[in-house]
């Protein structure tokens, strides 16, 4: 189980949103796990090509993902995922 | 449904949803729906009382959210997706980027509701909003490769029209290519392009390349339109196999972004000018709305109660609407003007508004 948390900006548009221990082997799994527990929360992170959108960020124990493009880095038992939004605009 | 609190006017800006409804005198604001949120567009569907508005969320895509509530509250809908092997380009996959324009379908298809993107592409609902397919019949039109965008990365839809007397006859338009039509409900498209002279291409009467900036048609009789273009002013009166052009060699009706078309009368119409491509800001300083009344013959500057010194908004395509004698626009300087008389005297409903991108008025 990996442990996953995220921006509050989320919760804004996700109000359920909670740190949780999610079953899943790398981050694509994770991301597919999370949009059945939050259903629409997928497209918040991912576009349509299952790449990560180019403004959000996810943390595996501290280091950002390596892959974008389809999200393979592994997650042990035990890792800590943090789910950013990159800070841009006015 | 709430109860109905007379006409609205719809704000789409930078900082989310602003919905005022109308007073004796003037306007209330009533709601400020997705606060912080760009509202590329919004509008409101006589058809089935829906409020509908794209939000550009900086970091989480691009959402589609509808009101029941006259824009009191919101709920998500799920946004037109490209299919799997769309692509851009050969080797570059399609990615929804921008939601520009929302349009209602035909009277008797409440269901109906058309999406204009970027990536330049047209989506349709059937039923309401519940799933959206790609409109295939444009999407892989042999031009495709030659659009190219305007302004923005990739070439986009803004313009849709759907012809009231006919539910299969669409236009769109698209900046950069132009304008198409399908008459078999978005099977087949052909580019209606033809008088038309852009500035920029190697051939300015390309049949396909052309930047309509915003396309608008009378109501009353559809086959009269009206085009702001980014080379021009052009009206047609047939149904866009030509078009003629109609702006000033001299006077400022020329450069800008939209068009309001008189729903009733083919003669009239309303722009914002602009000082040319180069600048994009109020000419000389003050802003003015121009009207023809006699399809573009001549032109008339009403600036009554606008500024006319010091003023260097610009006003983006879908900012200007007409409902009956009231006129409004907003700017990106977060100015909104509204007029009462179809623009012969001006009042300000705002100079504080985040930028303005689309100005709607609804039932």
């Amino acid at each position: 189980m990996a442990q996953v948390e995220f921006t509050p900006h989320l919760a804004r548009y996700f109000p359920s949103l909670r740190e949780s221990a999610v079953e899943a082997g790398n981050v694509a799994e994770l991301v597919a796990a999370l949009e059945r527990a939050h259903p629409g929360l997928a497209a918040y992170l991912i576009d349509e090509r299952g790449r990560l959108r180019q403004h959000v960020n996810v943390f595996v124990d501290g280091r950002p993902v390596r892959d974008r493009e389809r999200l393979l880095d592994a997650l042990a038992a035990g890792s800590r995922v943090y789910v950013a939004q990159a800070l841009s605009g006015g | 449904m709430a109860k109905k609190q007379g006409p609205r006017l719809l704000l789409g800006t930078r900082k989310g949803l602003f919905t005022f409804t109308r007073k004796k005198k003037g306007w209330k604001l009533r709601h400020h729906a997705h606060p912080g949120n760009p509202i590329p567009y919004a509008f409101g569907d006589a058809r089935t009382g829906s409020t509908w508005c794209s939000i550009d969320h900086g970091h989480w895509g691009q959402k589609l959210s509808r009101s029941r509530d006259d824009g009191a509250t919101f709920e998500p809908v799920e946004e037109p997706k490209y299919p799997a092997d769309a692509e851009t380009k050969p080797g570059k996959p399609a990615v929804l980027r921008y939601l520009w324009c929302l349009a209602p379908g035909h009277a008797s298809e409440p269901g109906t509701l058309y999406v204009g993107t970027e990536p330049g592409a047209l989506f349709v609902t059937r039923d309401d909003g519940a799933s959206f397919e790609l409109v295939a019949g444009l999407w892989n039109h042999p031009s495709r490769h030659d659009w190219m965008g305007g302004g923005r990365d990739d070439p986009g839809i803004h313009s849709i029209l759907v012809d009231p007397r006919d539910k299969v006859r669409v236009l769109v338009a698209i900046s950069s290519a132009g304008v198409f039509e399908t008459r078999d409900g978005g099977a087949s498209w052909k580019p209606r392009n033809v008088g038309l002279e852009n500035q920029y291409l190697p051939d300015p009467k390309a049949e396909i390349g052309h930047d309509p900036h915003f396309v608008q048609w009378c109501a009353r009789k559809p086959d009269v339109l009206w085009q702001q273009n980014h080379c021009g002013i052009w009206r047609s009166t047939d149904g866009a196999l030509t078009w003629k052009p109609i702006h000033q060699k001299t006077g400022k009706a020329k450069f800008g972004f939209p068009i309001a078309a008189d729903p009733e009368d083919q003669k009239t119409a309303w722009i914002v000018p602009a000082h040319s491509d180069q600048q994009r800001m109020a000419v000389g300083g003050a802003l003015v709305v121009m009207r023809t009344q006699d399809g573009g013959k001549s032109w008339k500057e009403l600036g009554k109660g606008l500024p006319k010194e010091k003023a260097h908004d610009i006003v983006y395509r879908h900012a200007l609407d007409l409902r009956g004698d009231d006129l409004a626009f907003g700017s990106t300087t977060g100015n909104v003007y509204w007029s009462e008389n179809r623009g012969d005297s001006w009042h300000v409903l705002g100079q504080n508004f985040p930028p303005v991108y689309s100005v709607r008025f609804a039932d």
